[in-house]
């Protein structure tokens, strides 16, 4: 899969009531939590954010609360991927259990700034920063987690080890 | 080489006879846990990926307690869903409202967690538990579905952070002010995907409530579980919960090896620690509470999973007896459960709270997530013993939080702005 969109830049330790704030959390309607993303880094995020937008910050996203509101909002707002330079680890776990493609690079997360363009080939294991003319290489997932991703998430895989449930 | 204690509870769980940090497993879980917040989202996903049936009723807990008493219509929807669905799959440790508690005060002092379990929960503080000498770790809602379908759950095998505290701490510093200073030793991702295991006198020291606050934190350290060994203090606990409970009736008992290896090891000299506070919006942004008098507080909140229980509000009460919370002030009570308030009541701590002028809530998470029962307006202050003071945390973006222990609290409810035990008179050891 190939990425390409806008940077929305962040810094460290960007957390999970930030994300997605807890108030809207008597939901768990995906378009609903996507109207809020990042409201409380970012009030204009959702009125910025356009299909294939990229989120890029640096070290710990999404610490903090257990949410999985946070990688839905995210991903229901358009954004196609997130790359940082290190994911705290629920968040990491939530995002590939549900879906939202995540890459590590912290050089990538590092040098990329607000309105870049990117671009992030998963299947390589590439982000490319379209504006700066840079090409940086991803962290690859552990063999384990890529399968998870390959058969389409956490619960596709838990089928396989649940006789007679869930086919 | 030996193994930590997480790498031999992962071992049983496993089915090995070792693992090793780094090795991904697919453990069996003893516990699966989710709340008003994360199951109506899990139980969404159980549905939609067609499961008809949960692995045991009897090991999964679904603890309606962030948003309830129902704090709106919406919130009453979800808590709703996980009723009905607990009804429908006959979860025997549904609490409803008027028995439900605080999930990691209830859950353990219930006895529903025993030493050497494997227990995930969709709440982040699931690591709470570890002060029973059992490993226990927060996730997200698919991973509570697909635990409830599957009973088991992968993980990677965490590397162990191994803290050890020498010393004795001076009479008004708490495992709280322990945690956040630690806290602010190695910064919020400081033991990132890492056990961290407390260790050393002055935490062998410690009542169980006060191991139960560190455990409970390690997340904010950015760790995958926090674990006290087990001792007399832990059997003596666990020797108290409910007959028949699966506290008093099974575990298995597991201790680091000599020669276990560990990522990192930080000593730390608890004498040396003073009454801490995290300033906003980091609970690594610490400070000693005694430098941060210049700063006005608009309310004061004591509880949560954090500090919910009966030993935190005996420190509150020690503090607040026969006198007054500050005019400006408005200090609110979350019991950790009802068996908590009962015990208050019996030993005359609600009285002296509720004299003091505080409020008693109901039990629940909602003022810490500022979900409801203590929203902060913009521009206000908060001083807070739950665990998280991040932007928007407790309220409108422009409020602040400062995390600290119930004595620096209910010593600031008093003052009116930050202020140490010492400042407002207070007598160690003084009647409640």
């Amino acid at each position: 899969m190939i990425f390409e969109g806008t940077v929305h830049k962040y810094g460290r330790d960007v957390d999970t009531d930030v994300i997605i704030p807890a108030r809207y959390l008597n939901t768990n309607d995906p378009d609903e939590l996507a109207s809020h993303a990042m409201e409380d880094i970012d009030a204009e995020f959702v009125t910025r954010v356009q299909p294939g937008d990229i989120i890029v910050a640096t070290e710990n996203f999404g610490c903090g609360s257990s949410r999985e509101h946070a990688p839905v909002a995210i991903r229901y707002s358009g954004v196609s991927c997130v790359v940082a330079s290190s994911f705290a680890r629920i968040f990491y776990r939530n995002a590939i259990n549900t879906g939202l493609p995540i890459v590590v690079c912290p050089a990538a997360a590092a040098d990329a700034e607000m309105g870049d363009r990117l671009k992030v080939d998963l299947a390589a294991g590439t982000v490319e920063n379209l504006t700066q003319g840079k090409t940086y290489e991803a962290e690859a997932f552990p063999p384990f987690m890529q399968e998870l991703i390959d058969r389409g998430g956490l619960l596709e895989f838990v089928k396989s080890r649940v006789g007679g449930q869930g086919e | 080489m030996g193994s930590t204690i997480t790498e031999k509870i992962l071992a049983r769980a496993a089915g090995r006879d070792e693992v090793h940090a780094g090795d991904i497993i697919e453990a069996k879980v003893d516990l699966v846990l989710a709340n008003d917040i994360t199951a109506p989202l899990g139980i969404a996903e159980f549905e939609k990926a067609g499961f008809t049936k949960v692995f045991d009723p009897a090991r999964i807990a679904l603890v309606p307690d962030h948003f309830t008493p129902n704090k709106d219509i919406k919130a009453a929807g979800q808590a709703k869903k996980m009723r009905e669905f607990a009804r429908k799959h006959e979860i025997v440790n549904y609490f409803e409202v008027g028995r439900v508690g605080i999930e990691h005060v209830l859950l353990p002092d219930t006895g529903m967690v025993a030493p050497g379990d494997v227990v995930i929960g969709a709440d982040s503080h699931t690591c709470t538990y570890g002060a029973v000498a059992a490993f226990s770790s927060g996730v997200g809602s698919t991973d509570f579905a697909a635990a409830m379908a599957w009973g088991h759950v992968w993980l990677r095998v965490p590397e162990t952070f191994k803290f050890v505290y020498s010393g004795t701490p001076s009479p008004w510093v708490t495992s709280k002010d322990l945690m956040l200073h630690t806290i602010g030793l190695i910064g919020v991702d400081g033991a990132l995907y890492q056990a961290m295991e407390f260790t050393g006198e002055a935490i062998e020291a410690l009542t169980m409530d006060e191991r139960f606050t560190m455990c409970n934190m390690a997340i904010e350290a950015g760790g995958k579980s926090g674990i006290v060994g087990f001792d007399e203090k832990t059997a003596r606990y666990l020797q108290g919960r409910p007959d028949g409970s699966r506290a008093r009736t099974a575990g298995q008992v597991f201790a680091s090896d000599r020669d276990a290896e560990y990522a990192h090891v930080l000593e730390i000299d608890a004498a040396a620690v003073q009454p801490t506070v995290s300033r906003p919006h980091l609970p690594s942004n610490t400070a000693a509470a005694a430098d941060c008098a210049d700063v006005t507080i608009d309310q004061v909140v004591i509880g949560s999973c954090t500090n919910g229980r009966l030993h935190d509000l005996h420190q509150a009460a020690g503090i607040l007896k026969g006198k007054k919370v500050h005019p400006d002030v408005r200090c609110i009570i979350l019991p950790g459960t009802q068996e908590v308030c009962l015990e208050a009541i019996a030993d005359g701590t609600m009285q002296t709270l509720i004299e003091a002028g505080c409020a008693f809530s109901t039990p629940t998470c909602g003022a810490c997530l500022g979900g409801h029962m203590g929203v902060l307006a913009e521009g206000e202050r908060a001083v807070a013993t739950t665990n998280r003071n991040f932007v928007g945390r407790m309220g409108h973006t422009g409020a602040e939080v400062y995390l600290a222990s119930p004595y620096v609290a209910a010593a600031s409810a008093l003052a009116g702005h930050i202020a140490t035990p010492e400042e407002v008179g207070a007598v160690k050891g003084g009647s409640r």
